[in-house]
């Protein structure tokens, strides 16, 4: 019974949704607005048993003084200044005059905004070292590869002179014709990839995420 | 070891300092490099200049801090244009630290339109933009899917009030506004995969005319979109931002951020073509 | 379990307490005056009678409760000086107001020797109909076009479309089409308090005026507004400016009665509904075929036989495994195939005794695959293995995330890491980070843009639709490979299509290519 119930869930508004795609009347609508009011709720509630954990996790790992424990002290002190200056030095709890909050907009713009810019960034130096490490002329296909990435970014750098347009002209029919062939290629394979999971969800065949029987 | 093994198997460490040397020069020189507009970034800004005075276009802001430096400049050419036109702008954002680059673009362009400025030949005289009146902010909410569906069926399903808590319907601009049907188009600048849901979702089901902003990594990923008709411009990455701001003539950070960028695709490039070479001749070396 | 059901009773309470504390109290003090509703769509145009023009006045009427008189106010600017042309009593949504001749003799003699102005041509043959596939409140209007439109006069500017609501007495303005265009789509809303309210199941007519804008003698703007006043002449409120339309015009006949109403099947999604049920009817006879014991041959996926080694390695070393489920929700398809290989994974790595590391992204994810890992080593028969701070939530900070994970690759040095999911640009950083701390690494996603970057950095790689082929591949349930190879004969179902719709448009027949294009 604990695990029938949620299959027939599944089941039904499964193909509800379904069905609703090709019923444009008015009534549809309403009932997908509803729907759809409903998965955000129940959103939220997960928030709340996802921020259960980080706290229990990081709290057991600062009373055991496991490994690298003061990694956790940093995040829960960081968790609760935020949720501090959030609800507005817990004044405000339903409205969002926390938001402009002096100490709460300083901490956005002076530390998360550079930190996660900071993150980003490591990107470019990541993309150098396994562009360095992979692009290598050891067969026909890489070699092909090479050169494509190459006239790529080259494309739009004004000092190339007379190979400058070639370049340009190249990547934009590499980008429209191999590219895209490639990536439509591989989006109808997972279009219909992502049907078949689908149904198979909805139909019950694809159980994983229920537990156990 | 001899000299092509090193160059094949070079510590990757010397590969980011060099990169980092090369970004701060460049980053510290001031010099202007010439960018040459792309068709797809050309639609775009068109769009948005043969709109007239009281159309509505939609921006879904659509990026957190990380995606900062190459979707901010987007978002500030294109906001900036659109209020000197007249235009009124409903904005949105479905990432959780949206609202604050949002704001932070908002406080900005509301300054730089206070001045009197001259684009591409046009004066504009200063003005001031009200909130309410010359734009919206409908804020956040998650699950971005079900968020774009409900602003197709009606704004107020997701957002009964704006960011600032005001009532929809106390709001001037949207009082005649109820859905996609009275927006003009929506421009979405996006760093993950809320692009696809505007496209599946948005342009998919309500047929508004959709435009993505997206960082230069997922650039690629989107010509099919283009080249179907789902999406009528596109711009990717700080090129994509940087060509907007020469047809917008306003010019900003992107096109400063071409500059280090083309230096440190040069780099790259050198780095590559020397392990190729190490490979080449260390393999002709084994040989003989 | 326990602490789960105290979280989810907390929410409720503080849920329910925000929505009671955010209801509306009340405005105002009860018993206070306030002006009346203001009347809406103040429209004026100009015709012609005998030898006079006339400004016709026409608006909605408000909300009457406490009007006593409509003032009919009139300005040469929109922002005025006003002066008031007219008085009628509540319930009248009309007024005439006389425009004067210009006194100016000079003025007068020029306007005699002008050309008189001459209306074009009226369009003919308006069609109404409501429109369809779609969810009411919306009707198609066509018409041919004006004899003066492009030829005869060729003096046609623009198109009105005028409708009436239950009775062709009051027609008002709903949109104007370009000079050559014959539709219009006559869309409103289902909101009452919206301006452009447009119920269902009511009888509206319709009549498109052609319109032309030449010269008129004594023809100036005029704006008008009117001002709904209470029986205290005090509380008043004024309607929105209109600017008179002034232009010379001709009404096509009236079209109608025609209601509008919702449809029940959208016809243009024919083409998706058949190809979905197509679809699940192949998937059911291939998952019917493999259930009879048929062999169904799925090719080899490197990325999965990489696995049982991994797990292999790692547990040689005393080092944990390190599965990332991706920054996908729950309701991702990948995510959803990531719970299944997790659950295998899982199993596998229970019966190792090898550690094992799932920090999520999202809180629901976290939850189910808590319960995916829990049974998993329920299966191993090894329940006391499993603690519940093996899976984890981190935060929904992309690059927090990522920081966090990486946090943990150099500090806890996993022998195997496993990205299967949806992921985005922190692709490379992950796997790049990875390869620093010396980890076999397996990834699967089916974002495209990512695959270059785990292709390069990661041991094995599942390529999009391969991720979702891994549940299948790894339990070789009869279920599950039935549904792979029908997704396999539909991609061949597609290939066939293609090459059929391009020989079609190669032939010119459009029908073919129309049927598949979804409009709606």
């Amino acid at each position: 019974m604990k695990r029938q119930i949620p299959l027939m869930f599944v089941f039904v508004l499964g193909f509800l949704m379904i069905i609703q795609f090709f019923i444009p009347h008015e009534k549809s609508e309403d009932l997908a607005s509803f729907l759809l009011d409903w998965i955000v709720i129940i959103g939220i509630f997960a928030l709340a048993l996802g921020l259960w954990s980080l706290v229990r996790v990081s709290w057991d790992k600062v009373k055991h003084r496991k490994p690298n424990w003061q990694y956790s002290v940093i995040t829960l002190v960081g968790l609760f200044i935020m949720i501090f200056f959030g609800f507005d030095y817990f004044r405000n709890f339903f409205s969002a005059e926390g938001l402009d909050n002096y100490m709460y907009v300083s901490f956005y713009t002076s530390i998360v905004i550079p930190v996660q810019a900071t993150m980003f960034s490591l990107l470019a130096f990541f993309i150098a070292s396994a562009a360095y490490r992979a692009f290598r002329a050891r067969t026909v296909l890489a070699t092909l590869l090479l050169l494509s990435a190459l006239i790529i970014m080259l494309r739009f750098n004004p000092y190339l002179g007379p190979i400058g347009p070639f370049c340009e002209r190249t990547s934009v029919w590499l980008l429209n014709v191999p590219n895209l062939a490639a990536k439509r290629a591989i989006i109808i394979g997972v279009g219909l990839g992502m049907v078949a999971t689908a149904f198979k969800v909805i139909l019950g065949i694809e159980r994983a995420y229920l537990g156990k029987d | 070891m001899n000299i092509f093994d090193r160059m094949m198997t070079l510590d990757r460490r010397w590969v980011f300092l060099f990169l980092a040397l090369v970004c701060v020069i460049t980053y510290v020189w001031e010099f202007k490099i010439d960018i040459s507009t792309s068709k797809e970034v050309e639609n775009i800004y068109n769009f948005i200049e043969n709109l007239e005075e009281g159309d509505y276009i939609f921006l879904s802001v659509d990026y957190d801090p990380n995606a900062l430096a190459e979707l901010h400049p987007m978002t500030y050419a294109i906001a900036e244009q659109a209020f000197r036109k007249k235009l009124k702008i409903v904005f949105m954002t479905n990432s959780n630290l949206g609202p604050g680059m949002v704001n932070q673009a908002l406080r900005d362009i509301e300054d730089s339109l206070k001045l009197d400025r001259e684009y591409n030949g046009v004066y504009y005289e200063g003005r001031d933009i009200v909130n309410g009146i010359d734009y919206a902010f409908l804020g956040y909410k998650p699950y971005p899917a079900l968020v774009i569906q409900s602003l197709g069926l009606d704004f107020r399903v997701n957002f009964p009030t704006d960011y600032y808590n005001v009532p929809l319907d106390s709001l001037p601009i949207l009082k005649d506004v109820k859905n996609f049907d009275q927006i003009e188009c929506v421009i979405n600048m996006a760093a993950g995969n809320v692009a696809e849901m505007w496209i599946t979702y948005g342009q998919g089901r309500y047929h508004v005319p959709l435009a993505l902003g997206i960082t230069g990594v997922m650039g690629a990923d989107f010509y099919p979109y283009l080249g179907s008709g789902q999406i009528f411009g596109l711009m990717a990455g700080l090129l994509g931002a940087a060509q907007y701001e020469k047809l917008a003539d306003n010019y900003g950070r992107a096109r400063d951020g071409m500059r280090i960028q083309l230096f440190a695709h040069i780099v790259i490039i050198l780095f590559i073509l020397m392990a190729n070479v190490g490979f080449f001749l260390s393999k002709r070396q084994a040989r003989k | 379990m326990k602490n789960k059901v105290f979280l989810i009773l907390c929410a409720l309470l503080v849920g329910a307490f925000m929505s009671v504390s955010g209801q509306d109290e009340g405005t105002g003090p009860p018993g206070s005056p306030s002006p009346p509703a203001p009347a809406s769509d103040v429209t004026a145009h100009v015709e012609i009678e005998g030898n006079q023009r006339v400004a016709l006045v026409h608006w909605r009427l408000p909300d009457e409760n406490g009007v006593s008189e409509y003032v009919i106010m009139r300005a040469l600017t929109p922002e005025g000086p006003f002066e008031e042309r007219g008085r009628v009593t509540a319930g009248v949504d009309r007024f005439r107001d006389i425009l004067e001749m210009p006194t100016d003799s000079a003025i007068v003699a020029d306007t005699m020797n002008t050309v008189d102005v001459v209306a074009p041509a009226p369009p003919t043959g308006v069609v109404v109909a409501d429109r369809g596939n779609d969810h009411g409140h919306a009707i198609n209007v066509s018409w041919d076009l004006s004899a003066d439109d492009g030829t005869g006069m060729d003096n046609v500017i623009i198109y009105g479309i005028y409708r009436a609501r239950g009775e062709p007495d009051i027609f008002l303005l709903q949109g104007e089409a370009f000079k050559g265009d014959s539709t219009y789509a006559d869309i409103g809303s289902k909101e009452e308090h919206l301006k452009n309210y447009m119920p269902d199941h009511v009888d509206y007519y319709y009549k498109v005026r052609a319109k032309t804008n030449q010269y008129q003698p004594g023809q100036r703007d005029y704006f008008y507004k009117v001002r709904a006043v209470a029986a205290d002449t005090t509380l008043f409120s004024d309607s929105e400016t209109s600017i008179m339309d002034g232009t010379v015009f001709s009404d096509s006949e009236i079209a109608g009665p025609v209601q509008s109403y919702g449809q029940w099947f959208n016809t243009d999604r024919l083409s998706v509904l058949f190809l979905v049920a197509g679809f699940l009817i192949v998937t059911i006879f291939f998952i019917q075929k493999a259930k009879g014991g048929a062999d169904l041959f799925v090719r080899r996926l490197a990325g999965i036989e990489a696995v049982d080694e991994a797990i292999g390695r790692a547990t040689e070393m005393g080092k944990p495994i390190l599965y990332v489920l991706g920054l996908g929700t729950a309701a991702d398809i990948a995510t959803i195939a990531s719970y299944t290989i997790l659950g295998r994974v899982a199993k596998k790595i229970a019966e190792y005794q090898t550690g094992l590391i799932v920090p999520c992204y999202d809180p629901i994810v976290m939850t189910v695959a808590q319960e995916t890992v829990k049974t998993a080593y329920m299966d191993a028969g090894r329940p006391d293995a499993y603690h519940q701070d093996i899976v984890y939530f981190v935060t929904n900070q992309q690059f927090a995330y990522v920081a966090a994970v990486n946090g943990v690759m150099m500090r806890e040095r996993p022998a195997t890491n496993l990205y299967m999911g949806k992921f985005y640009a922190e692709s490379l950083i992950l796997a790049e980070t990875g390869v620093v701390a010396g980890s076999i690494q397996i990834s699967g996603t089916d974002e495209i843009s990512q695959i270059p970057f785990f292709v390069v950095a990661c041991d094995y790689t599942l390529i999009g639709e391969e991720l979702y082929a891994a549940s299948a591949y790894l339990g070789r349930e009869p279920l599950l490979l039935g549904s792979l190879k029908a997704q396999d004969y539909a991609k061949a179902g597609v290939i066939i299509l293609t090459v059929a719709g391009f020989l079609a448009m190669i032939f010119g027949w459009e029908g073919f290519r129309d049927f598949f294009h979804v409009t709606n």
